[in-house]
């Protein structure tokens, strides 16, 4: 059974990353994974370094292991011709729409139309299956809206089918909802240990659960890691001669300058110092955050900071670093 | 590498003490402190004498709370424990969707049609906030409170649109759409989908018969219904709606507005940036500069990245080789970094010439490649999770006499103080740190290097958009003290002191 990886997180936090991630861990060992961009940002073509996408799905990635990453980037407007063609042989009446604008009123004057589209072709990947009716994708992985959005857009099919209460877009409606609260879809909420976005994951496992969505993990991106040592750097100042003592000989060691009182090896302590005074409390207050998030009851995975910032092999390395997070048994 | 381009530094002060600006629009991508930085520029701008209004979508709760906001509200309140010696005043407002939405189909149809529109399933799901009625809610507000003329200065955040432009875009888009043959179609008596009358009516009439015979079809007839009802009884009001969709994308051409892009120095928030000015400039909207927020500044600076990270391994070596003994915690390191080598002589991720389109799909060995970290894949890559030694770690029998009897494992500072490692450095731990230091210094400098050449991008493509960069602050902002340290950055460009001539702001 093909299943629905939908990665949300609030603006920054690199949620298409951490889905492009995400698509790449789960096609490993010989699968294949569909990555789908639904806000017309074309930040999948970005980041693999390739030219835009089309509205058609083409093979982006080899992941390691002999897996394919395949992307589609959805243009609402081809998603709703498809959709009507669909039901009906519209042709003619499909062109005859286009001109009156309803096209235009369907995907960007009623954008509520736009995600029940969105959802709908991620579904239809998700069940599509091959001549000999296997899945043709082991895993789609859907860069979704940001956290603040992503219950309306889950649900908006529900809201749909609400409004239309026969009929084949309801029945389309339904099939969508069924496949979105299935144990087949797995929501994962990206975030960084920073207030607003933990605050904005926690509301939004709220909102999903009240939905009957299914809330599957947290990811924590950009992890800053511990400083050893860092026990004396959050102590109060109580050696501070000692310690500053103590590094201007170690820096002076290293060949950083000469260890004298005022000399250069001395000058470099208090500035990295307080460098080192404040990522230690950064990751104090960190700590906090993980608390909070560790109480969600979700499997919590956590992806380092790259200091280079995001760049092919980042990418391809935190996609290990997911695999390696992966819960053995936990379905792709 | 060359020089960063000579960029105009943004004034704020001036643009905001100027009684002709009347509203601030902030704009850019999501996650990049727009609303902050909305937040910071009202207050600003009120303790400096002016009456101001800031009106917020969707702002985080903390931040909402600092500005004494508890819930969605259509009436902007006065914002408690600013200081008004200077005459201003600061209101702040969350934008309510659908009362916002409520209220124009109230002011526009006779209260019998109101209620009619009010009352159908399809006014309601639309009202209630699909995507996008935000923007024309915002938009709609914004004109409200500006034709009031209650206000010194109107500060807008705009909502965290998919399309940044969106908001832009919602008056004209709304305004083709309400001139539109769909409304017209959608008007059409009910014969529509019957097939008697389809003789007598011309071809086009034919065609559009057709076509809301697929619609009922499809939608199932009640909904359709519906959609008839509704753009029937909002008929007399889309005229009222395409004036003011104009009026509003008038108003903020006009000179009193002034726009701020908002970015963080990262390149998916700069390409954004990029794409926001490129757009308002399109439309002849004003545009007064970049806000850059969070950039990192950097304390001795002296030291570069390649020597910290050598002198740090010298003194990893030698602690083995002095005291012969293995490190306390193998395998850890403090930076994620690639070996120092990388840092120069590799594809630089931000030149244009890097982004040719490969036509096939990367590979492993690709990516690999790009940095020669052949072997991320097979070798362990360094260990993530702190939560391990996280808390507790002074649990492990320090009996802390002196500790009151408290409080179980708590990762505070008094207890790591408590902690024997803290009482006198050993020589050992203070080699450790020393080489910790180090590494997060050369992790910091790297950071700088690559937010300036991101910066220096934009500046390059864009020189004639003035720029201020507000320094990173340690933690999350979420008071009245915080905002105010935020606008106090903003203002003051003139530390760094970039000798570029300087234009007012606000002018093209």
């Amino acid at each position: 059974m093909g299943r629905l990886h939908v990665v949300t997180g609030k603006g920054g936090t690199g949620k298409t990353t951490v889905a492009a991630a995400l698509a790449l861990a789960l096609a490993r060992g010989g699968k294949r994974t569909l990555l789908v961009e639904v806000e017309g940002r074309q930040g999948i073509a970005q980041l693999f370094e390739t030219a835009p996408l089309p509205y058609e799905e083409r093979k982006i990635a080899v992941s390691h292991g002999d897996g394919e990453v395949h992307a589609l980037a959805i243009d609402a407007e081809r998603a709703l011709l498809d959709y009507l063609q669909m039901f009906y042989k519209l042709g003619s009446a499909g062109r005859a729409l286009k001109r009156l604008g309803a096209i235009d009123f369907a995907t960007t004057i009623a954008p509520g139309l736009r995600d029940v589209l969105l959802t709908g072709k991620a579904c239809e990947a998700v069940r599509r299956r091959d001549k000999r009716q296997r899945p043709v994708y082991d895993a789609v992985v859907m860069d979704a809206p940001p956290t603040g959005r992503i219950t309306r857009f889950l649900g908006v099919n529900e809201e749909v089918a609400g409004l239309a209460k026969v009929g084949p877009v309801h029945n389309q409606a339904q099939a969508v909802m069924r496949v979105l609260k299935s144990p087949q879809t797995a929501v994962h909420l990206v975030t960084l240990l920073e207030e607003m976005p933990v605050q904005e994951t926690v509301d939004g496992i709220a909102e999903l659960r009240a939905a009957g969505l299914p809330a599957a993990s947290v990811v924590v991106n950009m992890v800053r890691e511990s400083l050893p040592g860092e026990e004396q750097l959050l102590a109060p100042h109580r050696h501070t001669d000692q310690l500053t003592g103590a590094l201007a000989l170690a820096f002076s060691h290293a060949g950083l300058g000469g260890a004298r009182a005022g000399g250069r090896a001395e000058r470099l302590v208090a500035p990295l110092l307080a460098q080192g005074r404040e990522h230690a409390e950064r990751v104090a207050l960190e700590r906090g955050l993980r608390t909070e998030l560790g109480a969600q009851e979700l499997p919590v995975r956590e992806l380092g900071r790259l200091s280079e910032g995001v760049d092919l092999p980042g990418l391809y390395g935190l996609a290990t670093e997911l695999h390696d997070q992966w819960h053995p048994g936990e379905p792709a | 590498m060359s020089t960063p381009p000579a960029t105009d530094v943004l004034d704020v002060d001036p643009l905001l003490d100027d009684p002709a600006t009347r509203i601030v629009v902030c704009c850019g991508s999501g996650g990049v402190g727009k609303t902050t930085t909305a937040a910071a520029l009202g207050l600003r701008a009120a303790e400096r004498g002016r009456r101001t209004v800031v009106l917020t979508i969707d702002p985080a709760r903390r931040l909402a709370q600092s500005m004494g906001l508890t819930e969605l509200d259509n009436v902007p309140r006065e914002v408690p424990g600013i200081d008004t010696s200077a005459g201003g005043e600061l209101h702040a407002m969350m934008l309510d969707m659908k009362r916002t939405f409520d209220e124009v189909v109230e002011a526009h149809a006779d209260p019998e049609r109101a209620r009619a529109i009010l009352e159908n399933p399809f006014y309601q799901s639309l009202s209630a906030g699909f995507a996008g009625t935000q923007e024309y809610m915002a938009m709609e507000k914004l004109g409200q409170l500006r034709a009031g003329d209650e206000w010194d200065l109107i500060v807008v955040d705009t909502p965290p649109s998919r399309s940044a432009l969106d908001f832009l875009d919602a008056p004209k888009r709304l305004g083709s759409f309400l001139d539109g043959k769909l409304i017209r179609m959608l008007m059409a008596p009910a014969r529509v989908g019957g097939r008697a009358g389809m003789k007598v009516v011309n071809l086009s009439m034919a065609g559009l018969s057709l076509v809301t015979g697929a619609l009922d079809k499809l939608l199932g007839a009640g909904l359709l219904r519906d959609v008839q009802t509704f753009v029937a009884a909002m008929d007399t009001m889309f005229g009222g709606f395409r004036a003011r969709a104009d009026a509003t994308y008038q108003l903020l051409q006009a000179p009193g507005t002034a726009f701020l892009v908002v970015a963080a120095p990262e390149r998916d928030a700069l390409r954004e940036a990029a794409y926001f000015v490129e757009r308002l400039a399109a439309d002849r909207m004003p545009l007064a500069g970049l806000v850059l927020n969070r950039m990192h500044g950097g304390a001795a600076a002296g030291l570069s990245a390649e020597r910290a990270l050598a002198a740090a391994e010298t003194l990893t070596a030698e602690n083995l080789e002095i005291d012969g003994i293995v490190d306390h915690r193998p395998g850890k390191s403090v930076v994620r970094s690639a070996p120092a080598a990388d840092a120069e002589g590799r594809e630089d991720p931000e030149d244009p010439e890097a982004h040719k389109a490969p036509q096939a799909p990367v590979t492993p060995e690709d990516a690999a490649r790009r940095t020669g970290r052949a072997d991320s894949e097979s070798s362990g890559a360094p260990e993530v999770s702190m939560a391990a030694e996280a808390p507790g770690a002074s649990e492990d029998g320090s009996p802390a006499p002196d500790s009151p009897a408290d409080s179980g494992p708590r990762p505070s500072v008094a207890d790591a103080a408590d902690a024997p490692t803290a009482d006198a450095p050993s020589a050992d731990d203070a080699v450790e740190l020393a080489a910790g230091l180090l590494r997060l210094h050369a992790e910091r400098m790297r950071l700088l290097a690559r937010e300036r050449r991101t910066r220096d991008r934009f500046t390059t493509l864009h020189p004639d958009v003035a720029l201020a960069e507000v320094p990173a602050l340690p933690g999350d902002v979420h008071d009245l003290a915080g905002l105010r340290t935020i606008g106090e950055r903003l203002a003051d460009q003139h530390a760094e002191a970039a000798p570029a001539p300087h234009r007012p702001a606000g002018s093209r």
